[in-house]
């Protein structure tokens, strides 16, 4: 028992930190005063983030679950050439930053749009493709929001030994709460939080697998003991096949740029140096966190090499090797990572109801909506979201890994190309975006339930292709986007 | 700077980190692929690590750090974000 409320006190005392940050954002949130500077505080934090929390904010929305628990419980089986793949992330942030960045602050600021789907409505004029996008995200966003609560529950419930349900109550309860109350003010403050408690919980396992394998050297050498392959960049029965690690360059690699959740982040700065200095920060965290928790799975093989479930591997390191107090900080970790890629789910589909399909289609006159039923409705949406996922959460599906894969490259099939040649392109326009959105989409629903592969490629590839060539054969076919959307996006 | 030149920046910036992602793949790829192909009985070891993952993984996430910083500190420009005043407006 007493090992348990030692395990408990640094979740405890982090939740708590947690809360406190969201009362505090939402006492700015209060001080906005017309319907426009609510929705750019609630959905954007007022576009002030510095360098530090944007790089944290968009590390944290994009490492998951599937970074602290997934991953490395692979990296248990494969070895050393799963590592290799998820070091494909790296550049996760300085290309999203680097790509978009720039441009979509200096557009976002001068059409005032908080959100990805604006910024679409603007550039191509269009309502089939916001309300489409809309739903869209609307769909994919619960599916991930699903895949992350139960993988947390259930990580919890195998580290403390409380039952499931307890652990989704805890820390699904505490994700809602703070992210309705705060909004994004509160959710990248807490994403701030929530990656130092990942650096710091990756480096006490990381240390703590290394110290009780007997120094590197040993690790290794037992590593191949167990099988060659192991230390290969090809993985046992040459499993990370190239074709497939390749597809990984595009799934979570180049194909990055079009997640919503992520490139909102790109509005929200405050200046271009806090974008330059998010750029290295990110790279250098992103990449840390990558590699140690990666290596933890790897390298933990040869500490306790009888591990049969490969999500099991991280929750059993932890215990046998981590003191009480150390498994509690640990746990925090992959949990943090969890609530910070929910938050931002939360608030960006509550965005989408109210921003982008609310005040756009459903409202007669937006201009007179005033703040503080803005803000109410802004709660309650974000708040029932959060309650409907909660649910569905509470009769896992076995399905979770397809589940979350699956909405990642749904969002990427629908946002990718709309985004980048909607920001680069001079002759994108609705057709093209509207073909690609479809087609896209069609072709990913198509490839994934037919599990028919390209070249050994994952079904993400083809996905990409095909959206890419509806664009430009859209976008021929229609007609060139207006001077008023020239001069807008390029002048 | 006028409108125009900061999205001309905007668009030189996003290519060169394209480069960049580049310049990535390449040392990721030629380090796993050249040094890791052969035989795991003949590789060599660097600090207890196959000299494949090692340069690899983390030599190469230690250059790509280093490589960010460079670019983002000699080609990135310091652009303002917001639409300029009236006065400045007059001259583009």
């Amino acid at each position: 028992m007493e090992q348990r409320v030692s395990m408990i006190l640094p979740l405890v005392l982090y939740l708590g930190g947690v809360m406190a940050i969201a009362l505090w954002s939402q006492r700015i949130g209060k001080k906005s005063r017309d319907t426009k500077s609510f929705i750019e505080e609630y959905f954007l934090g007022s576009r002030s983030m510095g360098g530090f929390v944007l790089a944290m904010a968009i590390i944290t929305t994009y490492t998951s679950a599937s970074s602290f628990v997934g991953g490395p419980g692979v990296a248990y089986k494969m070895g050393l050439g799963w590592i290799l793949l998820a070091m494909i992330q790296v550049p996760t942030a300085f290309l999203t930053l680097g790509v978009l960045g720039k441009k979509f602050a200096i557009i976002a600021r001068r059409i005032q749009a908080v959100t990805v789907t604006e910024f679409l409505r603007v550039r191509y004029r269009n309502d089939l493709v916001v309300i489409l996008s809309s739903i869209a995200l609307l769909i994919f966003f619960m599916a991930s929001m699903l895949a992350q609560f139960i993988g947390g529950a259930r990580l919890f419930q195998s580290i403390t030994g409380y039952p499931y349900l307890i652990g989704l109550i805890i820390f699904g309860i505490t994700v809602i709460l703070y992210t309705t109350v705060g909004g994004f003010r509160a959710v990248v403050l807490t994403d701030t939080i929530q990656g130092s408690m990942m650096v710091v919980a990756s480096i006490a396992l990381l240390w703590s697998v290394v110290h009780a394998g007997g120094g590197m050297t040993a690790v290794m050498t037992r590593l191949y003991e167990i099988d060659p392959a192991l230390i290969t960049p090809f993985g046992p029965d040459n499993f990370i096949s190239k074709p497939f690690i390749l597809s990984f360059w595009v799934l979570v690699g180049f194909a990055i740029l079009g997640l919503p959740q992520t490139t909102v982040k790109c509005m929200g700065y405050k200046d271009s140096r806090s974008m330059h200095n998010a750029m290295i920060i990110g790279t250098f965290i992103v990449g840390f966190l990558m590699l140690c928790m990666h290596m933890v799975g790897a390298l933990g093989r040869a500490v306790i090499p009888d591990i049969q479930v490969g999500d099991l591997a991280v929750p059993t390191l932890t215990i046998k090797l981590l003191s009480p107090f150390w498994a509690g900080v640990f746990i925090a970790g992959p949990l943090a990572a969890i609530m910070s890629t929910v938050d931002s789910m939360l608030i960006l589909a509550s965005a989408a109801i109210i921003k982008d399909l609310y005040l756009n289609y459903l409202c007669k006159d937006p201009e007179k909506v005033n703040p503080a039923a803005l803000g109410r409705m802004s709660f309650i949406s974000t708040g029932i979201l959060g309650i409907l996922v909660f649910i569905a959460a509470l009769k896992p599906p076995s399905l979770l890994v397809w589940i979350n894969l699956f909405a990642f490259g749904g969002l990427e099939a629908v946002f990718l190309w709309p985004t980048i040649l909607g920001l680069y392109w001079k002759r994108a326009n609705a057709v093209g975006a509207l073909c690609s959105i479809i087609a896209g989409c069609g072709a990913f629903f198509y490839f994934t339930i037919t599990k028919v592969t390209w070249m050994g490629t994952h079904q993400i590839v083809p996905t990409i292709l095909v959206g890419l060539i509806a664009f430009i054969i859209g976008a021929y076919a229609g007609k060139r986007p207006d001077d008023e959307t020239i001069r807008i996006f390029w002048e | 700077m006028k409108k125009k030149e900061r999205f001309g920046q905007a668009h030189k910036e996003a290519l060169i980190s394209l480069g960049l992602y580049g310049v990535f793949f390449a040392w990721w790829y030629g380090a796993a692929y050249g040094l890791g192909s052969g035989d795991p009985s003949s590789y060599t070891y660097i600090w207890g690590m196959p000299s494949w993952f090692f340069y690899s993984c983390i030599v190469g996430y230690v250059v790509i750090s280093f490589l960010v910083w460079a670019v983002v500190r000699f080609f990135f420009k310091e652009i303002p974000l917001d639409e300029p005043s009236k006065e400045e407006g007059s001259e583009l």
